[in-house]
């Protein structure tokens, strides 16, 4: 069974729709890519499938023991956190709480797990330092790490690479591509970097107000869609 | 000195003001490190002025327990401003400005339609600026000041991770499960009921000063969300002390005087975080 799957879903506001016919799957392993304009609807999908928003009609099905809460999420960073004083250990492991259920504390075992994702990620030397400190793509990594701590089996990124310098963009795409091919995380992103899209995803899905295209990255090149926009984005990238 | 100190621990009143002032200012620093951080630092001056506009109302129906009306009124505007932040038609400062200033307002004109007092700007000055007040606290006032800021730190420690989680990513905790909203309420309705305890101690304009300053020395010298804590509270408990025991001896406005030292321990911070920036 497909891990996520979308059946005729409708999103938006107050009762109108921001995109609808929504029908695709994802299966484990898959790295898909969400691309589209703004504004059409790409972060209100990814709140549906966090379950923080109800689809106005349609339904998302999870399987393959997968569960709302068990998404990894890494969410576009706010203004709140630039200077926020907490220690990178003390953020990662706040995506263990939803192993902890109605236990206040954490116990030695979501210790350790954060202690195991944040050396997987290269930041183990850092879990002390305070992370307002950190570079853009440390705190990514950090970020990234919490989301690992709450999932086992899916990822779900919200532009993780939006205002990070071309070195940074380059490790996390790379980090992410890791996470994909050795531990088999699905990885869900949603994206303006159309090249790297096509580049790392192995599924494309190109929405506005309706979906405009999902399939494979080689089906997106070939398409009209995917043509006409990855020529005003630039052109595609070593395929 | 420490003579005419002994000579004023001797009086119950005293000890009273102290062990009261005491357990204010740490319930209200712990709360002000996840407001500050919410970027909610207003809504605690908002509410206390919402509290000046009850304790009006409960002074002139001459209630003879003024925190069954003060309470509840206040409670029930935090919840309604905490609420406002999240799907704002009307922006979040702006109902704090408009609710602030309107009880404020209300408060006052109520006092001088309806007041029997014969002494009305000192009635309002206290109220207002806590003047004399703690010192006049009852032995059943201190034991609510015991018993709401235990209740106050209970509720920091067992819920301690879940604040810090909804605090720094609100949309990631909900997304692991956990139930935002009851954690906001929850410091909404804690937010008010410290704020009508402290408005005994600083009265209703000084209040917010007692739950931010700590919060924000803190944060200028330290990198840790826990250590934060720790630090507000003991910087907290030092101004108010050492603020009481200054108000005793040199016969100042208690509130004034504490929130004057918190700005002193803010300045120190302050230096010392950009010195320690150099390093």
């Amino acid at each position: 069974m497909a891990q996520l799957l979308c059946r005729n879903v409708a999103l938006g506001y107050e009762g109108k729709a921001v995109v609808r016919d929504l029908n695709f799957e994802v299966n484990s392993g898959d790295y898909l890519c969400i691309v589209g304009e703004n504004g059409s609807g790409k972060s209100t999908l990814m709140k549906a499938l966090l379950h923080l928003k109800a689809p106005l009609s349609g339904e998302i099905y999870m399987g393959d023991g997968l569960e709302a809460d068990g998404i990894g999420y890494l969410p576009q960073q706010t203004i709140v956190q630039r200077d926020f004083p907490a220690s990178v250990q003390e953020i990662v492991l706040s995506g263990c709480l939803n192993r902890c259920g109605r236990r206040p504390f954490y116990g030695k075992k979501e210790k350790a797990l954060a202690r195991e994702h944040m050396e997987r990620l290269g930041i183990a030397h850092l879990a002390k330092r305070c992370y307002r400190e950190l570079s853009g793509g440390q705190q990514q990594r950090v970020l990234l790490a919490r989301a690992l701590c709450a999932t086992r089996y899916m990822l779900l990124l919200d532009e993780p690479v939006a205002g990070l310098d071309p070195v940074a963009m380059q490790e996390m795409y790379d980090l992410l591509e890791r996470l994909n091919h050795k531990e088999k995380i699905t990885i869900i992103m949603v994206s303006h970097d159309i090249r790297a899209a096509v580049s790392y995803a192995d599924h494309i899905l190109h929405i506005s107000e309706e979906p405009l295209f999902f399939g494979t990255k080689e089906e997106y090149i070939q398409s009209e869609i995917g043509k006409a926009y990855l020529s005003v984005t630039g052109g595609e990238r070593h395929v | 000195m420490f003579e005419m100190l002994g000579i004023y621990f001797s009086y119950p009143f005293v000890r009273y003001a102290i062990i009261a002032g005491v357990l204010i200012a740490l319930s209200s620093s712990l709360l002000g490190v996840s407001l500050v951080l919410k970027r909610f630092s207003f809504i605690g001056d908002g509410l206390s002025h919402v509290a000046f506009g009850a304790m009006a109302v409960s002074t002139v129906l001459d209630v003879s327990n003024d925190m069954a009306v003060v309470l509840p009124i206040t409670v029930f505007s935090a919840v309604l401003l905490l609420r406002t932040g999240q799907n704002a038609k009307l922006k979040g400062d702006a109902v704090i400005a408009m609710i602030s200033v309107g009880a404020l307002a209300f408060g006052y004109l109520f006092l001088n339609v309806f007041s029997k007092s014969a002494n009305l700007t000192g009635d309002v000055c206290s109220t207002l600026f806590g003047s004399t007040a703690i010192l006049t606290l009852s032995k059943a006032d201190v034991w609510l000041c015991v018993v709401m800021s235990l209740l106050v730190i209970v509720t920091f420690t067992v819920f301690y991770h879940r604040i810090f989680a909804v605090t720094f990513d609100e949309t990631f905790a909900q997304a692991t499960g956990i139930n935002t909203n009851r954690y906001n309420l929850l410091i909404a309705v804690i937010t008010a009921s410290v704020i009508v305890l402290a408005m005994k101690l600083a009265g209703s304009l000084l209040i917010s000063a007692l739950i931010i300053f700590p919060a924000l020395s803190a944060m200028r010298v330290l990198k840790s969300f826990r250590a934060v804590m720790i630090a507000s509270a003991a910087i907290s408990v030092f101004c108010s002390l050492a603020g009481l025991l200054v108000s005793i001896l040199a016969s100042t406005p208690v509130g004034a005087t504490i929130v004057c030292m918190n700005i002193g321990v803010f300045f120190a911070a302050y230096i010392a975080g950009l010195l320690a920036e150099r390093i």
